[in-house]
């Protein structure tokens, strides 16, 4: 089965403005979207999903083009509960538990909240291998389309970049996202022509793009 | 008793209902304890915002050791302030020079750094955004009011990994006699994000 991601953006053609002043201030505009942020950093924690994973379920909702910010996370959330047979779609309905509960790894109780937030979740491990690129080292990344979660924009594919920084071992969401451990690799930053990426006349200006892409997106020119 | 439910229903509104709805599964269930949903609210309300960049930036303005600190390991940096954690735990300051203007993005999502910017501004997380100034910034940036000279290099940084972006603005002329935290008033949250630059002092 085919993969889409509604999510990679990077480059399409959209004429829309990004109407920046149009903003009420504060980080949520309703109460549900407060609710919906707190539900999902707190179902994360129970481990029951990883980011990765999270992120995997909201890129490929059929409606993703047509939802807010927050009806994403609710819609992502709701797919996770019901994938994992957390809850059914008759609770999520009602609002009324139908079934026993499923033994979740961990609950994030209130008291840990300051400890979990400001430990986080850091993605460096230590390296399996030698780090095949340095930083200075001309790259083209891979062409090929990906039929998984991906971290490589559709616009970077198969064009060439030079890396820039050396940002050691992290974990692959290539693989984490499909339950396949974490496989670190190394991490590196891409810089790429404004020039290489939409042609000398799709620029409007002097332009560089950077990227962190992992070491199987890379390939030596 | 259908009509009461449309009622309530239409009040609300639909997504208050169906949040309020998971929210009781949730909680009912055990997965969830709704008095950590209240600190996890009021940290990213109050506690967590574009102030705590502010004075990174500011600290890095009056502090050749600590600007040099956050150029090389601004995780290691940042932190020295007391700004670290969930969705900041690998950072990379950028600064703003003459010659290059910073801009960050998510085009993949809406990866952002929390510790330091708090949540992000609606229109960061838009299609719009994401779309287009990875390939016309200028044309975004314009937009936000903010125009630069035709030779300066716009560098943009999509996020697409766990490694989050600040932009350290360029300090503004005219404020060498300001104290640090007179500097940090300068420092908006859209000049740290590359959208916008620092304030003139004095300025609106």
């Amino acid at each position: 089965m085919s993969y889409v991601s509604h999510a990679d953006l990077g480059g399409r053609q959209l004429r829309e403005p990004v109407a920046p002043g149009s903003e009420l201030p504060g980080p949520f505009h309703a109460h549900w979207e407060e609710r919906v942020h707190a539900l999902t950093l707190a179902m994360g924690a129970t481990g029951m999903w990883n980011l990765d994973m999270a992120r995997a379920a909201r890129e490929t909702l059929p409606e993703y083009d047509s939802l807010s910010y927050y009806q994403k996370w609710l819609a992502g959330l709701e797919r996770l509960l019901l994938e994992r047979g957390l809850a059914s779609k008759d609770e999520l309905r009602t609002g009324r538990p139908l079934q026993p509960p499923v033994a979740v790894p961990r609950v994030l109780r209130a008291r840990d909240v300051p400890a979990v937030l400001a430990a986080g979740a850091p993605t460096e491990r230590a390296p399996r291998a030698p780090a095949r690129f340095a930083a200075g080292e001309r790259v083209r990344m891979r062409a090929d389309a990906v039929p998984h979660h991906t971290r490589l924009p559709a616009y970077a594919r198969g064009r060439h970049g030079t890396i820039e920084r050396v940002l050691g071992a992290h974990v692959f969401p290539d693989s984490h996202a499909r339950g396949r451990g974490e496989d670190p690799q190394w991490l590196y930053t891409v810089a790429f022509t404004g020039s290489e990426l939409w042609g000398n006349s799709g620029i409007d200006g002097p332009l560089s793009v950077a990227i962190d892409a992992w070491e199987p997106y890379l390939e030596r020119t | 008793m259908g009509a009461d439910h449309d009622e309530e229903a239409s009040e609300l509104g639909e997504m208050d209902v169906r949040v309020r709805a998971l929210e009781s599964v949730l909680v009912a269930k055990g997965y969830v304890d709704p008095a950590a949903l209240d600190v996890l609210i009021d940290t990213y309300q109050t506690r967590v915002g574009p102030r705590n960049g502010a004075r990174v930036v500011a600290r890095a303005w009056v502090d050749e050791a600590f600007r040099a600190r956050l150029l090389k390991d601004a995780t290691a940096a940042i932190a020295s302030l007391g700004f670290h954690g969930r969705q900041g735990e690998h950072m990379v300051a950028v600064e703003n020079t003459a010659g290059r203007h910073n801009v960050v993005v998510c085009t993949l999502c809406s990866c952002y750094p929390w510790p330091v910017l708090g949540l992000p501004p609606v229109w960061y997380k838009s299609a719009p955004y994401r779309a287009r100034v990875v390939r016309e910034p200028r044309a975004v940036l314009a937009e936000f009011g903010v125009t630069l000279p035709a030779s300066t290099e716009i560098r943009v940084w999509d996020s697409t990994a766990e490694v989050r972006y600040l932009v350290i603005p360029q300090r503004p002329p005219g404020s060498d006699a300001l104290s640090e935290s007179e500097l940090a008033e300068l420092v908006t949250r859209d000049s740290m994000i590359g959208t916008g630059l620092a304030r003139a002092p004095g300025g609106r």
